[in-house]
């Protein structure tokens, strides 16, 4: 690791002065991705501002009927928290279903938004790669590319986003909520994480000075019908190779509203409003969900190494949303698929 | 290719100055003072000679390194030693009370639970963290939630009926 200057900052307008003034730092909270990305040198900061002791660890209930989620609220303290497993089950099993239980205590819920991909050519610093050095060009296109993106890639990164939580987050249409030099602001999670395009250095639309302060999830949990399904090469503490969310509203047994996010298959969370669209007004039914299926992939553009992929993406979301549909969850610790 | 050289991003700047850091480790406050990079683990075994707790692949991957701070399991590798000043720490080394070996040590005996050891102080404080969430309950639960933690000897049959045995669900 590179020598750096370490600070705290006491408070969330401490923090935002801190890394405005200061060139070339970095916030460390949970510290579990960017320490092991310093210790490989692809993350090389002057400087760690600590905010891990800010008072942004509580959960609380929003006047809509929501919940406010502190930055700082460890992942595993959110899978467990009591209104989460009551009213937001998707995202403790998302949250759950990633990492291991000691990295899950470090990690926190802004950390988790803002990891970087596992891209293996993004890690070694020996290999070309526009997401670490813009303009040193893509080793993953004509590399070993079993792992990465289907949809939304570009020329420059094909690269995934890694995070469980996050496809749930999206799913459930959550809020980030960010405070920089200009004030707060608030931004769709949709619009958080980016596609790769000619800029895939630039992951998320949080600017430089500002500091993620929570992540706010509306009064619509889905808790009656969802599941989390992650495909991996083992059955534990691995990244997906396809992860899916999937959260229906039913009416005798026709949906009334579904929630579709992919993970493992693109540079951000992966949402279609035509696939979601399209199980409205339909029987909650395989014939329904294998449409859908059909229309998120209809753009899918596999790599050398994960046509497989789209095949896996299509069965896991029938499957999931099969599991939504019978109120069903897939457990994260009975792995077997039902 | 990239210029491997290990350099910041921006001007150079002072080096950084030892920060002091206290620890209350086995029951007793040990202060020292480290650089800011230096990991948890790191000081742990270098600065307060504690080297029970392992190092094995120094990224988060292998739960070696696994310590209970206030409690709660993580991987002491990817903490920095900095972040965690006034943390109650417990090793393997603190696990024993008054002679007497924690019921999940002696059922890793009882079980032969290991085999090289290496991964046995991270496996049993990772255990020890299980039993205190209380969540996992069943055998599968019990492999889901010790994930976290490699054995390259394979003794995990074993490791997870030291677990039930150590939390009363052995049949």
């Amino acid at each position: 690791m590179i020598p750096f200057q370490y600070t705290k900052a006491n408070n969330v307008a401490d923090a935002v002065r801190l890394i405005a003034a200061t060139s070339g730092a970095k916030f460390i909270a949970g510290g579990t991705n960017l320490l092991d990305l310093m210790k490989d040198n692809v993350e090389r900061p002057t400087t760690l501002i600590d905010i891990s002791r800010l008072p942004l660890g509580s959960v609380e209930e929003t006047a809509s009927g929501g919940l406010r989620i502190g930055a700082l609220v460890p992942n595993s303290d959110l899978a467990w928290h009591p209104l989460i497993e009551k009213r937001y089950p998707l995202v403790a099993s998302a949250i759950l279903a990633g990492a291991s239980q000691q990295l899950r205590n470090m990690a926190s819920t802004g950390g988790n938004l803002v990891q970087r991909t596992r891209c293996a050519y993004f890690y070694d610093t020996a290999t070309a790669c526009n997401k670490r050095q813009p303009g040193s060009g893509c080793s993953a296109v004509n590399g070993i590319n079993r792992g990465h993106a289907i949809l939304g890639a570009s020329t420059s990164c094909i690269a995934t986003h890694p995070s469980d939580m996050c496809v749930a987050l999206a799913a459930l249409d959550a809020t980030v909520h960010v405070t920089g030099s200009n004030g707060a602001r608030a931004i769709p999670f949709a619009d958080f994480h980016r596609l790769p395009g000619d800029t895939p250095h630039i992951d998320t639309n949080l600017g430089p000075d500002e500091i993620i302060t929570a992540v706010e999830v509306p009064a619509k949990g889905f808790a009656t019908n969802y599941s989390y399904l992650k495909i991996r090469d083992r059955m534990s503490y691995a990244f997906a190779l396809v992860s899916v969310a999937a959260a229906l509203e039913l009416k005798d047994g026709t949906i009334q509203e579904a929630r579709l996010a992919l993970g493992g298959v693109a540079h951000k969370p992966w949402r279609d409003p035509a696939a979601e669209a399209a199980l409205r007004g339909q029987a909650a039914e395989e014939a329904s969900f294998a449409r859908a299926a059909d229309l998120l992939l209809r753009d899918a553009r596999p790599q050398t190494h994960n046509g497989f992929k789209v095949d896996l993406a299509r069965r896991a979301i029938i499957r999931t949303l099969t599991q939504a549909a019978h109120g069903t969850p897939q457990s994260q610790s009975n792995k077997t698929i039902q | 290719m990239q210029d491997r050289a290990v350099q910041s991003d921006a001007e150079p700047q002072p080096l950084p100055e030892k920060v002091s850091v206290t620890l209350t480790v086995k029951g007793t406050e040990r202060r020292f003072s480290v650089l800011p990079w230096v990991s948890l683990l790191d000081a742990l075994r270098d600065h307060l000679d504690l080297t029970g707790t392992k190092k094995g692949c120094d990224h988060g991957q292998c739960g070696a390194c696994t310590v209970l701070v206030d409690g709660r399991r993580i991987n002491s590798c990817l903490t920095l030693a900095v972040m965690r000043d006034g943390a109650h720490v417990t090793t393997i080394e603190g696990l024993a009370a008054n002679g007497a070996l924690d019921p999940l040590q002696q059922a890793f005996i009882d079980h032969d639970a290991f085999q090289c050891g290496y991964c046995t102080p991270g496996q049993i404080c990772s255990g020890v963290g299980l039993i205190a969430e209380g969540r996992a309950k069943t055998p599968d639960e019990i492999r889901e939630f010790m994930s976290g933690n490699i054995c390259r000897c394979g003794a995990y049959p074993n490791i997870v009926a030291a677990i039930q045995q150590a939390m009363g669900t052995r049949p």
